[in-house]
């Protein structure tokens, strides 16, 4: 359906085993409107996929299917090959898929090593639950090492952390629970350069050395080169662009979209469906 | 990569650079501007020391007594309403709980029925006034400050019908029972400081109390993280109750009359600045035990040395709102200068 743009370009999946989600025919109406007309994406272990797309293009909705928020209306979702469907936010995390925001995620007040234990706090004495400070210290500290966070001390509480440290530690709680896809809104949204190398680095290392697959959402493009092994582009409820980063360029991707948009009005706007 | 000069430094002692306030030596103004109860403890400390030299009576034995008799329940009920604050909520039904739970104690012994169980009964029935505060806040998304406003009037009403309006002599009990509970001279405040300290142990070094500050910082993201943030607000609100009834209990017992009079708002008020002065914040978030157990004493310093050196009763009230006004003032103030000096 989508494959005349999409194409078998540059972008197509290789061998089944390496791609960890799936998705076929993703489509969601709300009463008159369809938001989605049937998304194909796939996404390969250890890869960083970016989701391009102009403010109703479905970008968002798609991104809710997947995180469990809203069920899609039709098509299915394939998590390392076996189908799945989410009826909660819970449910989507229990699989492994979770999504981290810069400013929900934190406590403020909270130490940097209390929010990455929230909720999962180590803890003695039974039901009293006695928090053994010393021992998440440890454990958080050696954690942030591993996956190479710089924060300068784990005693702080994460308000006076930069924004780039505030979302280094979000992503590494996601991650440290086991996560297997994760979902970065706009990660360096209003960030400046230091701190977006921060989170570059960390993205690159967790994909690169931990195998982490990741889904980028945003609409800065030179964010998404930064960032992503490959984009997709959601235009009118379906994903138009197919392209490795290492392929395309801002240029043409545009030209792209332009001649996306120029199509779909010559053919009258309303797409048959499938 | 970047370099790994990383969090060991925390607890290996070396600094970690790019984070010179707090990881590197820190200044003696900046640990004392930093410390959230430094503004009360400077002005206890003032008046500790004006009141001493104006007269000889403040550090007598009796006198001392006499303040501690009165910051008790002011300290417990200051240090609970702390977990509510930290909440980012209010209990204002606290004071009046204090005051109904002798009622309860009383006409549950009226009739007939043993004063160590009528305790006990109370104390169960002001859980349930919290777990009452706490559910309607939660299930039906009435703000604290107006549930527990419409909750400390019922108790009022609920009392002055009981009692026909009438005032009743407590009952109490002998013994050594009845010298802990309230009849020792030092009964109170030894619980004061039990309770306080518990509490503080609660908020401070326990899952629970990570999870109330969470809920209380965003509990958005608390929720996220799959912190029960309704259960842990009526928790807070029962720990209220139980704290305040209690308390009210052993003042009635030590003072020996009840009063259908007396209005709860009286008693919560100070007990709300007390955790105000103390360097907690009204926005959520943050709390002091510690502080609010200081601001205690400040205030029954400040009420106690006034009788001392004989200023009319009409000028208190006057004094004290100028001297929390300034006292408030101060804590903002120290808190912009906190803020620069960690970074």
């Amino acid at each position: 359906m989508t494959a005349d743009v999409a194409g078998p370009s540059s972008g197509s999946p290789s061998r089944a085993e390496d791609v960890i989600l799936r998705t076929e025919g993703i489509t969601k109406r709300f009463g008159a409107v369809v938001a989605l007309r049937g998304v194909d994406m796939h996404l390969e272990r250890g890869e960083v996929l970016g989701l391009v797309g102009d403010n109703g293009a479905g970008k968002s909705t798609f991104v809710k299917i997947l995180t469990g928020f809203q069920p899609p209306d039709a098509g299915r979702i394939y998590l390392e090959g076996q189908e799945v469907s989410f009826h909660s936010v819970t449910d989507a995390r229990r699989h492994g898929i979770e999504t981290v925001y810069q400013d929900l995620a934190l406590v403020p007040q909270l130490t940097v090593f209390q929010n990455l234990f929230l909720n999962r706090e180590v803890t003695s004495l039974g039901k009293i639950g006695w928090l053994s400070n010393r021992r998440m210290r440890r454990l958080a500290a050696e954690y942030l090492h591993d996956i190479r966070v710089n924060v300068p001390d784990i005693n702080a509480e994460v308000e006076l952390l930069s924004g780039g440290q505030r979302q280094a530690i979000a992503v590494a709680r996601a991650t440290r629970q086991n996560a297997k896809i994760l979902l970065l809104d706009e990660p360096l949204a209003a960030m400046g350069a230091k701190e977006s190398t921060l989170i570059i680095d960390l993205v690159k290392d967790l994909s690169k050395n931990r195998g982490m697959s990741m889904i980028v959402i945003d609409h800065n493009y030179t964010h998404l080169f930064e960032l992503c092994d490959r984009l997709n582009v959601i235009q009118q409820g379906r994903v138009t662009v197919n392209k490795r980063v290492s392929e395309t360029s801002v240029e043409e991707l545009t030209e792209l979209m332009v001649a996306e948009y120029r199509r779909q009005v010559r053919e009258g706007q309303a797409p048959t469906g499938s | 990569m970047s370099d790994v000069a990383l969090a060991e430094g925390a607890s290996s002692g070396s600094p970690a650079p790019q984070f010179a306030g707090r990881g590197s030596p820190r200044s003696l103004l900046g640990s004392v501007v930093q410390r959230r109860e430094s503004t009360v403890v400077v002005v206890t400390i003032g008046v500790l020391i004006y009141f001493a030299l104006r007269t000889s009576t403040l550090y007598s034995v009796a006198n001392i007594i006499t303040i501690a008799q009165y910051i008790a329940s002011i300290a417990v009920l200051g240090a609970a309403q702390v977990l509510l604050l930290v909440l980012a909520e209010i209990d204002l039904s606290q004071g009046q709980v204090y005051l109904t739970a002798p009622w309860f104690v009383y006409l549950l012994w009226a009739d007939g029925i043993a004063f160590g169980w009528a305790v006990a009964i109370t104390l169960a029935c002001c859980v349930i006034i919290g777990a009452i505060n706490g559910i309607v806040l939660v299930w039906l998304k009435v703000p604290s400050l107006i549930v527990t406003l419409a909750v400390n009037y019922a108790l009022f009403g609920l009392v002055l019908v009981e009692s026909n309006a009438i005032q009743q002599n407590m009952p109490g009990t002998t013994g050594h029972l009845g010298i802990w509970l309230g009849i020792g001279s030092w009964s109170t405040i030894l619980w004061a400081l039990g309770i306080s300290t518990i509490i503080w142990v609660l908020l401070k070094r326990t899952r629970f109390g990570t999870h109330v500050t969470a809920t209380g910082g965003n509990e958005l993201a608390a929720a996220e993280a799959g912190v029960p943030v309704g259960r842990v607000k009526i928790w807070c609100f029962m720990i209220s109750s139980l704290a305040a009834g209690f308390m009210g209990i052993l003042d009635a017992i030590r003072i020996q009359s009840i009063n259908p009079g007396n209005s709860g708002l009286d008693i919560v008020l100070p007990a709300i600045v007390a955790a105000v002065i103390g360097g907690t914040a009204l926005t959520g978030g943050r709390g002091t035990i510690v502080g609010t157990v200081i601001g205690a004493l400040f205030l029954g310093v400040l009420e106690d040395g006034f009788n001392l050196i004989g200023v009319s009763a009409n000028w208190f009230y006057l004094v004290e709102g100028v001297v929390i006004l300034v006292a408030m003032a101060i804590n903002n103030q120290l808190g912009v200068l906190a803020a620069r000096t960690r970074r």
